[in-house]
């Protein structure tokens, strides 16, 4: 009889956070990693961290875009890379008080969707230099690049030029 | 195709948080509203559903669907899910209409949800901007608000609209949802109120952006025949109408304005399109619309719209994607009072999503609700007074609008009885 192995769950010390009873409501966490590949598009990030900016450019019918588009949208062909300009225009702009979670550190930011001369597209990025709410429609900005490159799109902001 | 009827519908009270039932609960309960309307109908008569909810992450829960379906007593039915970002409700509308149109179906349920209060505001803001390009746009915005407050600065640019014109959307929308028992924040406020209220993105206050809810709804399509057999106040879906655009707004091309039918090349000269100012997928979405009900007029023709107000900008926006006025003259069309409840076309009696909040996968089915209602002419039945029964309503618009403008619905209901 002294032998009888005890069959039982190991009891440990953590347990779950409950934050009401009526109804039931407890902690749930989530989180993952995730493995994001840029794929055709990772010259444009590879290029962010040379401090280039490059597009898409159509050679069938001439479109050209200002961010990377491997197939142009216009007649469907097979577009090239090609370096934007450092300065373009504010095309639109606005300054986010509030964001989503993950960027709420950075609140105040401004961005702004940037036109550039004989680009047919825009270029959402952001703004740095610029009082809150200051930013005007049609002011000149330049590029600059992060020195150490993170390979997101913010490795490129723009200043007032 | 055949002809279309939507015979009933249900919706639950949107709040903030629902935590007493999950969404299988409120599905049911908009369900049950709905079956209680047309007495008629029995669980077996339904010949299958289509699911609307936006985002898996809110729920936690892949296949949410199937388990509304199951919970409703639906299995082992044909169902399918609908995913469209903000549009899904619209998008989801029109997949019953299909199943209807197509002859699959004779009897199909649409119903919808959201359960947004699982995380906080600015995680579900999060998740929400995971529907914007996740290498391009989300790492460097990530906020919907941000995106449309830089259309609408390009709008004022462009056409001289104001932020008080904007508010008086808000002011209206919120005032109409004081006599709709459903409705999540209705309010009474004035242009002040809204342009005090705090600063959420230049130029879009608080009170200019709608708030995240708990909630479902749900319709009821049928044939004619089975129509007929449940109610006699039938309701005919005589338009439908889809378009999208690109999904990085900074994509949006210049090219030529898409005319509805009473436009001409000529009133737009001079107008750069669609720009970052306006949507040319719910140009689009309208356009097909119009043409497959025979409407050659929409400010004289359509007597009510339910669209899709997120934001007061993107209520103004879409004024002039359906063509109530010319691209322009959306903030003065809201200024003039035109989209009032006495207004030359009355837009969100309801009180829209700002003032009834959007729970995502439910919101463009609340506006097929509440469409139906006004045509039914049972608004005081279902809100418990008629303050905001349009009279005489016999043809409305519901416009269900995702991401930036990248998927946006129209559909066009008519009073047939
Ligand atoms: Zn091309």
């Amino acid at each position: 009889m002294a032998d009888v192995k005890k069959i039982k769950v190991p009891e440990t010390q953590e347990g779950t956070v409950v934050y009401n009873l009526d109804p039931l409501i407890v902690k749930s966490h989530y989180e993952i990693d995730y493995i994001h590949s840029y794929a055709q598009d990772s010259p444009f990030f590879a290029g962010l961290s040379a401090g280039r900016l490059m597009g898409s450019h159509c050679p069938k019918c001439g479109y050209t875009y200002a961010t990377p588009r491997s197939h142009c949208m216009q007649c469907g062909a097979k577009t090239d890379w090609v370096e934007l300009p450092k300065e373009g225009r504010v095309h639109t702009w606005t300054t986010c008080h509030f964001g989503s979670e993950v960027f709420l550190p950075e609140t105040p930011f401004t961005l702004i969707l940037v036109e550039f001369e004989g680009v047919n597209t825009l270029f959402l990025s952001r703004l740095i230099g610029v009082e809150p709410g200051r930013a005007e429609i049609g002011m000149k900005v330049r590029a600059q690049f992060l020195r150490n490159s993170k390979f997101l799109p913010t490795d490129v902001y723009f200043v007032p030029a | 195709m055949r002809d279309v009827y939507v015979v009933s519908g249900g919706i639950t009270k949107f709040s903030k948080a629902s935590p007493n039932k999950d969404f299988r609960y409120m599905v049911k309960e908009a369900f049950d509203y709905a079956m209680n309307d047309v007495p008629n109908l029995t669980l077996d008569m339904i010949d299958g559903s289509v699911a609307s909810y936006f985002s898996d992450h809110f729920t936690r829960q892949l296949m949410a669907g199937i388990m509304a379906q199951d919970y409703l007593g639906l299995c082992p039915k044909p169902s399918r899910r609908i995913e469209s970002g903000g549009a899904t409700g619209g998008m989801c509308f029109q997949s019953a209409w299909e199943a209807i149109a197509s002859g699959r179906l004779d009897v199909c349920l649409a119903y919808g949800f959201e359960t947004m209060s699982r995380v906080n505001t600015w995680k579900g803001n999060e998740f929400i901007a995971l529907a914007s390009d996740t290498n391009f746009d989300y790492p460097v915005g990530g906020f919907y608000t941000g995106y449309y407050a830089m259309m609408v600065q390009r709008h004022m640019h462009e056409f001289g609209t104001t932020v008080e014109q904007m508010a008086s959307v808000s002011v209206k929308n919120h005032g109409n949802a004081m006599h709709n028992p459903y409705a999540q924040y209705p309010m009474e406020l004035t242009i002040q109120d809204v342009r005090n209220s705090e600063m959420v993105a230049t130029p879009l206050t608080r009170l200019d952006v709608c708030v995240m809810s708990d909630g479902a709804a749900c319709v009821i399509l049928a044939s004619e025949e089975m129509a007929r057999k449940l109610t006699d106040k039938l309701v005919k879906v005589i338009g439908v109408g889809t378009g999208t655009d690109s999904m990085r707004l900074a994509d949006r091309p210049h090219g030529d304005v898409i005319l509805l039918p009473h436009e001409k090349k000529e009133d737009y000269a001079h107008l750069k399109y669609p720009g970052v100012h306006s949507f040319r997928g719910g140009r689009m979405a309208a356009k097909l619309a119009y043409e497959m009900a025979g409407i050659t007029n929409p400010p004289k023709e359509i007597d009510f719209v339910e669209l899709h107000d997120a934001f007061t900008s993107s209520e103004i926006q879409t004024y002039e994607d359906l063509g109530f006025c010319k691209y322009g003259e959306g903030g003065r069309f809201a200024e003039s009072g035109a989209a009032g409840l006495d207004g030359e076309v009355p837009v969100n009696p309801s009180g829209g999503l700002l003032a009834c909040g959007h729970p995502v996968g439910a919101t463009g089915l609340m506006q097929a609700v509440f469409a139906l209602w006004q045509l039914q002419g049972t608004i005081e039945k279902h809100f418990g007074n008629d303050r905001l029964q349009v009279k005489d309503a016999r043809r409305g618009l519901i416009h269900s609008h995702a991401g930036t403008g990248t998927y946006i619905t129209v559909s066009v209901l008519e009073r047939g009885f």
